[in-house]
């Protein structure tokens, strides 16, 4: 049972190996802080919807069931941005579009249809988890390299707690501008990508 | 004028792959041929026409009235869903010669972000329906410039000697990174910001 939390975070990691989920991991990992914000959304969408999905999996029809998950899974998301706008309203502002749009990231309706359709609700419950924990680790960490170099802060929350200076006062004077703009997310997914798939030993 | 710069936002200084970050499935998926990447524009230039005109009528004139606003999320993507089926059933019937041209692209474009990100872009924006379909037309345009920008350097690249761990994906990312650097230039043009 065990093995289904594992397998999504590491050998089947969403964005990494399997490259799905790519808008959102490149378009909110601008800081630390937004791109957490983006993984917890997510594992609760993913594991919520794994979960209705595996328990009523007996009552789907096979050839209705695409637009079923897609119902349930909007359900999630719509909850998901009505209660952030109303707590989180400065996270909600920086994510935008992309609250609504976790509803086509292509993680939730594949662990829906791969694997919560055909597996015991426990299961599906730790797939959920795992492929969403596995998804926020690598939005964090390419949130953190972003934002590190980009700002010269980390974990700085808008409206609360300013982040750590990793680099010192005069650094934050002349970040790497570069790094939180869109071309320094393409190029941080690279280089964690191929790192990746060095350690894997796939290449 | 005002269209005018609405467009240019939309198709270049805003390039919804590029800056953006949308589309971007469809943008790595099918740009490694020429050939296509263009049938796949020419289906997002189709769709996202179409489904940002339908999706603004029903949001404006069903989803507002009857105040039923917290179900956008839901009817937006069962509608882009089923637009694309009846447009695939359409152009079947009456226009063979598209049929085969757009074929197995149609089907692809329900899970394009980019669809669903540039319907609920037009209302979050608050754009009236000329607005919308100059909107749609300029994004889907600048779709299409990325793609087969990015489609003709995948084929350049292809036999180029690529450190191991680099081949396939992680290239086309950086290729995407200097891409999106160039377009980075337009910004400022006409005062157009980011």
């Amino acid at each position: 049972m065990f093995r289904h939390f594992v397998n999504g975070i590491l050998k089947e990691n969403p964005v990494l190996v399997l490259a799905i989920g790519l808008c959102p991991t490149l378009a909110v990992s601008t800081s630390a802080y937004n791109a957490l914000g983006m993984g917890v959304a997510v594992i609760f969408v993913l594991t919520m919807s794994n979960l209705i999905v595996s328990a009523a999996r007996k009552v789907i029809p096979q050839n209705l069931r695409i637009p079923i998950f897609i119902i349930i899974i909007s359900t999630f998301v719509t909850i998901t941005d009505y209660v952030m706008k109303a707590y989180l309203p400065e996270l909600a502002k920086n994510l935008g579009v992309f609250v609504p749009l976790i509803v086509v990231n292509c993680i939730i309706l594949g662990r829906a249809e791969g694997f919560a359709y055909k597996h015991s609700v426990p299961a599906a419950l730790l797939d959920g988890l795992g492929s969403g924990i596995g998804f926020t680790l690598v939005i964090f960490i390419i949130g953190s390299i972003r934002e590190i170099l980009g700002a010269g802060t980390w974990m700085s929350i808008p409206g609360g707690f300013e982040g750590f200076k990793v680099f010192g006062e005069g650094f934050l004077n002349y970040p790497v501008l570069f790094m939180i703009l869109p071309p320094g997310g393409f190029l941080v997914i690279a280089f964690l990508m191929a790192l990746s798939r060095k350690l894997t030993g796939e290449a | 004028m005002d269209l005018f710069l609405l467009f240019l936002a939309a198709f270049l200084v805003n390039n919804i792959v590029l800056l953006r970050f949308l589309g971007l499935c469809p943008f790595f998926g099918v740009s490694s041929k020429l050939e296509t990447a263009i049938g796949m524009s020419m289906a997002v230039i189709f769709v996202m026409t179409l489904s940002s005109i339908i999706t603004w009528l029903l949001y404006n004139y069903i989803l507002v009235p009857l105040h039923l606003v917290y179900l956008r999320t839901a009817t937006f993507i069962l509608v882009i869903a089923s637009l694309v089926q009846f447009t695939e059933l359409f152009l079947k019937k009456s226009a063979p010669a598209l049929y085969k041209a757009l074929g197995i692209f149609l089907p692809l474009i329900t899970t394009n972000c980019a669809i669903l990100g540039v319907a609920f872009l037009n209302i979050d924006y608050g754009h009236s329906i000329i607005q919308t379909i100059v909107y749609a037309i300029g994004v889907a345009l600048g779709f299409m410039l990325a793609l087969v920008l990015m489609a003709g350097i995948r084929e350049r690249i292809e036999f180029a000697p690529i450190p191991k761990p680099f081949k396939g994906l992680p290239i086309a990312f950086i290729l995407a990174s200097l891409m999106a650097l160039a377009f980075l230039g337009f910004v400022g043009l006409f005062g157009l910001s980011l």
